[in-house]
C-alpha cells in the first residue's frame, strides 16, 4: 500500500509527463490557451492513460514477453506496432462511448479526443511502464492516473499563467511561442524542488 | 517536372529555416527537448528521425491513391510504426549505448508530431519524389534544432562535444566552472525560447 502511495505522488510530482521527460509537449503548448478547454483536454488524458497502460501491461506480460506465449518465442519487437494499435482503438472507442453517452462532454472536448492517439504523453507512459516492469497491473494503473494527474496539473497551470500573460508587455519576437517555452522552463525549475521527495 | 524543379528545392529548402518543423510549426518537441543533454544521442536522433520522416513520407506518397480516405491514420500509424522497430533494432544491434541512452524516446518517434503532420499536409497530396524531399528537408530541420541545442548544453555542463574535451584544463585553473544547470531538462526548454526568439527577431515577418 505505502509502495503504491509513493509511486502514485512521485509520477505527479518526481516524474511528471511535462517537466521531466516533455511528453505530450505538443497538445500542452496548443492547447494552453484557456483553462477551461486544458482542463478539458487533462481530463481525457487521464481516462485514455487509465484504460491503455494496464491493457497494453497485460499484452506485454502475457502475450509479447518472451517465453509467455508459446515456448521459445519472444515477441517483443512487435510492441510499438501493438501498442500503438491498442491506443488508436481505445481512442476511437472512447470517443464513440462519449459521444453516446455524453454527448455534452463530447462536444467540449471536441478535436481533442481523437488527437489524444497520438498524444506522446500516452505512448511514453506506455513504453515507460515496459521500461520500467511493474510487478502487478495494479501499480501500473496507479502510475497511469499519476502521469495523468500531473500533466493534468502542468496544462491548468500553463494556461491560466498564459491567460495572465496576455495583459503583459512582452517584446514581441518573443511574444507567443517565445515566451511559453520560457515560462514552462520556469515551471520546470519550480517542479525540480519535489526531485528529492521521499515517501 | 524536373527532378530538381523550384517547387522541389522549395520542398527541401524551406524547412531548414524559414518554415522549420521545430521553431516554427511547433512539432515534435517532446524528443527534441528530452534527447539534447548530449551531442551524440542527439544527433543519432536527428538522423533516425531524418530517415523515417523521408521513408514514411516516401511509402505513403506512393499508396496515396489506394489508402480509404476514413482509416488514413490507422494506415499511417502502421508505416511509421514498422519503420520505427526497424530503426530500433539497428540501432540496438549497431549503436548499443546511444539506444541505451535514448531509452523510450526512440518508440517515442511513432508519435512525433512531425511525422503525422507531415503525413497529412504533404504526403497524402504530393507525388514520391518530392515528398521524399520533403522529409529530408523536416528531418535536417528537426536534426538541427537538436544539434544546436545539445551542442550548447554540452559545451556548458561538461566542456566536452561528443565527448571530447574542448575547454582546457589551464582555463578551469582560473576558477571556470562547468554549468550543472545545463544538465536540467528547464534549461532546453529556455535554449528553445531563446532560438525562437533569435529567429523571430531576424526574421519580423513570423512574428504572431
Amino acid at each position: 500500500m505505502e509502495n503504491l502511495l509513493s509511486l502514485f505522488v512521485k509520477s505527479i510530482f518526481v516524474d511528471n509527463m511535462i517537466f521531466a521527460y516533455f511528453l505530450g509537449m505538443c497538445s500542452y503548448l496548443a492547447v494552453s490557451k484557456n483553462v477551461k478547454t486544458a482542463f478539458g483536454l487533462g481530463i481525457a488524458v487521464i481516462f485514455v492513460l487509465l484504460i491503455t497502460v494496464p491493457v497494453n501491461y497485460l499484452l506485454e506480460n502475457y502475450v509479447l514477453k518472451a517465453n509467455v506465449l508459446v515456448e521459445g518465442v519472444d515477441l517483443s519487437f512487435l510492441s510499438f506496432i501493438l501498442f500503438i494499435a491498442i491506443i488508436a482503438a481505445i481512442v476511437q472507442l472512447v470517443e464513440m462511448i462519449v459521444e453516446r453517452f455524453s454527448p455534452s462532454l463530447y462536444a467540449s472536448l471536441g478535436i481533442f479526443l481523437p488527437l489524444i492517439a497520438v498524444n506522446c504523453a500516452i505512448m511514453g507512459a506506455c513504453l515507460f511502464m515496459q521500461q520500467r516492469e511493474f510487478v502487478n497491473v495494479g501499480e501500473a494503473s496507479v502510475y497511469a492516473l499519476g502521469s495523468g494527474i500531473g500533466w493534468l496539473i502542468a496544462i491548468v497551470c500553463l494556461a491560466a499563467i498564459r491567460e495572465k500573460m496576455a495583459y503583459s508587455d512582452v517584446p514581441k519576437p518573443l511574444r507567443g511561442l517565445g515566451i511559453t517555452f520560457i515560462t514552462v522552463g520556469l515551471m520546470a525549475l519550480a517542479f525540480m524542488c519535489f526531485s528529492g521527495l521521499k515517501i | 517536372m524536373s527532378l530538381f524543379s523550384k517547387e522541389n528545392r522549395e520542398a527541401f529548402l524551406s524547412p531548414l529555416w524559414k518554415n522549420n518543423p521545430v521553431t516554427m510549426q511547433v512539432l515534435g518537441i517532446c524528443s527534441a527537448l528530452a534527447v539534447t543533454v548530449k551531442l551524440e544521442p542527439a544527433l543519432v536522433m536527428g538522423i533516425s528521425v531524418t530517415i523515417i520522416v523521408a521513408m514514411a513520407n516516401l511509402v505513403i506518397s506512393l499508396l496515396r491513391n489506394t489508402i480509404p480516405n476514413r482509416i488514413r491514420i490507422i494506415v499511417q500509424l502502421v508505416v511509421v510504426a514498422a519503420l520505427v522497430t526497424i530503426v530500433s533494432e539497428c540501432l540496438k544491434a549497431f549503436a548499443y549505448d546511444v539506444s541505451v541512452q535514448l531509452s523510450v524516446y526512440v518508440g517515442l518517434i511513432i508519435t512525433n508530431c512531425i511525422l503525422m503532420g507531415r503525413l497529412e499536409a504533404f504526403a497524402m497530396a504530393n507525388g514520391p519524389w518530392s515528398s521524399f524531399l520533403d522529409g529530408l528537408g523536416n528531418g535536417f530541420g528537426y536534426a538541427s534544432i537538436l544539434v544546436v541545442v545539445a551542442f550548447v548544453r554540452e559545451l556548458f555542463s561538461a566542456g566536452t562535444l561528443l565527448g571530447f574535451k574542448v575547454i582546457p584544463d589551464c582555463v578551469y585553473d582560473f576558477g571556470y566552472m562547468n554549468n550543472g544547470l545545463m544538465l536540467m531538462p528547464p534549461m532546453a526548454l529556455v535554449l528553445l525560447g531563446c532560438i525562437i526568439w533569435y529567429q523571430r527577431a531576424k526574421n519580423p515577418e513570423l512574428n504572431d
